[in-house]
């Protein structure tokens, strides 16, 4: 038997010796740092929850109607009437948020230890161009169910387009297809969502690993392994991927979806933050709820959008600050002028203005899925405020640090009094 | 230059032209799939005027009408209403709708063509959500020094009974008019006598 498989593998290793070149190429001869720590199970944790949302995802789509008179009917018929539909949908889900968690933690990583900094700055932007495709992907399957949350949060994020100079309001019909959110904005959002942006994520995620095994992994320390090579050639501080990281992404994987799997089962809505409470309601044009807010991960830029007072008559300066918080991270290998990488070298001004930006991303996160007015309003008996709502005051200003972080970042970077970076890693 | 890695200069124009001609086709290839995606014939025709019977309205009430898919309010404004849009025009971004869309008969204080019954697309100016109205009542919820009128849940931008928006909110621009027709009771929306005209 065993003489079998292998002499089955030899004839098809003549015939394709490139499959067992590229594993060696991406695993098995594939040196990574050997002092990977926790930050490091996102990026493989990241591909799982991709794999998850196309397989929920197909599934789904065997069953789901993009029809504005039939979707929320067929949701609904998913949930109660297709055998383990119910769990399919609950998978996509909490797939969905899943992947924004993974993502930021993945990316918050990037930044403790300086991995989008030369040589990595094509893997980062790599990356951050499957975030945005990510948001675009989250916000179209948004539609599908159309509930009440699904089509005013359609209406909105269209209408930011509307808002551009010149050829906003052309842009925004060409995106709807219609003067109003309606069906044929659904069937198209359904064709972008199901076919042209999982083609794009693959794409982009071929090319953030070809990226990444061309130049080598960053690790804890920031400490370029391939300069210290042994006798054999090989990185004195690497080890291959597989086995050694194959194993460990394994536990993560499993711990991973023991939580996935806790929140599936137990509270799939995650209290109105996974799945909000408005889509239970079909879309109703003629009447917005209550309380609208997007969903979790979009809230720190929304709450930015809802920050900035209109200028000139135009909403513009709003959405254009909300674009360019996105956008600047595209800058970032650039305006990190500091010549260490890891937050374990660095001084205590990168330190502080690395906290205060998380700090800041926090709650306007949270303010972002209030009410402008959940925090009360100030007493302003001379009436000089544009509103009096303390919660737009600290968006506002944490608006104001979150920008700052970035455009300041060549100064404190540049000056900070960093500590020597050891020849190997640590630990 | 040996003959070898000399360009043929002929062969590299040619090169150059298929690529141009190919490019261009490229992009000619792509007009049919981004016209696609403007709206079709059947959805430029759903854009039919609609007329209402306005008489049940009772003042003080509102009516919503759907009007190319958008939500219209049609209101029977009270004495307090009419009465309430002079009150607080120093904290209007727009209080004469200079920079709003109106009709010219809508162009005034009332924004209506008669102050008893205001017009206007329930449609937020910020980025299109529906606000909803908020009597004088709701003090509690809006302020102290608030008069009565509509609140968005999107954004927080705030509108007196005309529409006029409030200052320090996103909305930039007073709830839009949509040309209408008032005559014995009954109300025509999407057409008055100047678009019938043209």
């Amino acid at each position: 038997m065993g003489t079998m498989v292998a002499r089955l593998w030899a004839w098809f290793d003549a015939r394709m010796p490139s499959v067992a070149e590229q594993w060696k190429i991406h695993a098995s001869e594939y040196y990574a740092p050997k002092n990977f720590n926790f930050w490091y199970f996102f990026g493989s944790l990241a591909m799982l929850v991709l794999v998850i949302q196309i397989v929920s995802g197909i599934f789904l789509t065997m069953n789901y109607k993009p029809d504005a008179g039939l979707a929320f009917g067929s949701v609904e018929y998913i949930m109660r009437d297709v055998p383990g539909g119910w769990l399919i949908r609950y998978i996509h889900s909490t797939g969905a948020s899943a992947f924004f968690i993974v993502v930021y933690l993945h990316m918050f990583r990037a930044m403790l230890y300086g991995s989008y900094k030369e040589p990595r700055e094509l893997i980062w932007i790599f990356g951050v161009l499957i975030y945005l495709t990510l948001m675009g992907e989250a916000f179209f399957g948004y539609l599908l169910p159309w509930g009440q949350m699904s089509y005013w949060g359609a209406q909105v994020i269209v209408n930011l387009f509307g808002t551009v100079p010149f050829i906003g309001p052309d842009l925004a019909l060409w995106i709807r297809g219609d003067y109003v959110v309606s069906d044929a904005t659904l069937n198209r959002f359904f064709a972008l969502h199901v076919i042209a942006l999982p083609l794009v994520l693959l794409g982009l995620v071929v090319a953030h690993i070809l990226a990444l095994h061309d130049v080598g992994s960053n690790n804890p320390d920031g400490v370029e392994i391939k300069k210290l090579k042994g006798p054999d050639g090989k990185p004195l501080d690497g080890i291959p991927f597989h086995p050694y990281y194959t194993v460990k992404d394994l536990l993560g994987a499993v711990v991973f979806l023991a939580i996935f799997c806790i929140v599936m089962f137990f509270v799939p809505e995650m209290g109105g933050y996974f799945l909000e409470y408005n889509n239970f309601i079909p879309a109703d044009p003629l009447k917005t709820p209550e309380h609208i807010a997007p969903v979790w991960y979009f809230t720190p830029y929304y709450s930015i959008l809802r920050a900035v007072p209109p200028l000139f008559n135009s909403q513009f300066p709003g959405v254009l600050a909300m674009g360019v918080a996105t956008l600047i991270l595209f800058f970032l290998p650039w305006l990190d002028r500091s010549p260490v990488k890891s937050i374990r070298y660095r001084g205590v001004r990168y330190k502080c203005w690395l906290a205060a930006f998380v700090v800041v991303f926090v709650i306007l996160g949270y303010l972002g899925t209030e009410n402008t007015n959940v925090w009360g309003q100030f007493r302003d008996p001379w009436d000089i405020l544009d509103t009096k709502d303390v919660a737009t005051w600290v968006a506002r200003l944490c608006t104001i640090v979150y920008f700052l972080f970035f455009f300041l970042m060549p100064w404190y970077t540049a000056r900070d009094k960093v500590k020597p970076v050891p020849e190997r890693v640590t630990a | 230059m040996n003959e070898e890695t000399k360009v043929d200069k002929t062969r590299r124009n040619l090169v150059v032209a298929t690529s141009v001609a190919g490019g261009a086709a490229s992009v000619g290839a792509a007009i049919p799939f981004v016209i696609s995606m403007w709206p079709s014939e059947r959805a430029k025709a759903a854009g039919a005027p609609v007329e209402v019977d306005i008489s049940k309205i009772a003042p003080g009430e509102m009516a919503v009408i759907e009007w190319r898919g958008k939500p219209v309010w049609v209101i029977h404004r009270t004495k307090e209403m009419i009465e309430s849009l002079k009150v607080a025009t120093a904290r209007l971004t727009d209080p004469e709708s200079r920079a709003s869309k109106q009709p010219s008969y809508a162009k005034n204080e009332a924004r209506a063509q008669n102050p008893e019954w205001m017009v206007m697309e329930g449609v937020c100016t910020h980025l299109g959500c529906s606000p909803q109205l908020k009597t004088a009542e709701a003090k509690a919820e809006m302020g102290g020094d608030w008069a009565g009128g509509f609140y968005c849940p999107c954004h927080g931008s705030k509108f007196d009974y005309a529409g006029r928006v409030f200052r320090g909110a996103p909305a930039p621009l007073n709830l839009e008019v949509p040309p209408y027709m008032l005559a014995e009771g009954k109300l025509t929306i999407g057409e008055d006598k100047e678009t019938k005209g043209s």
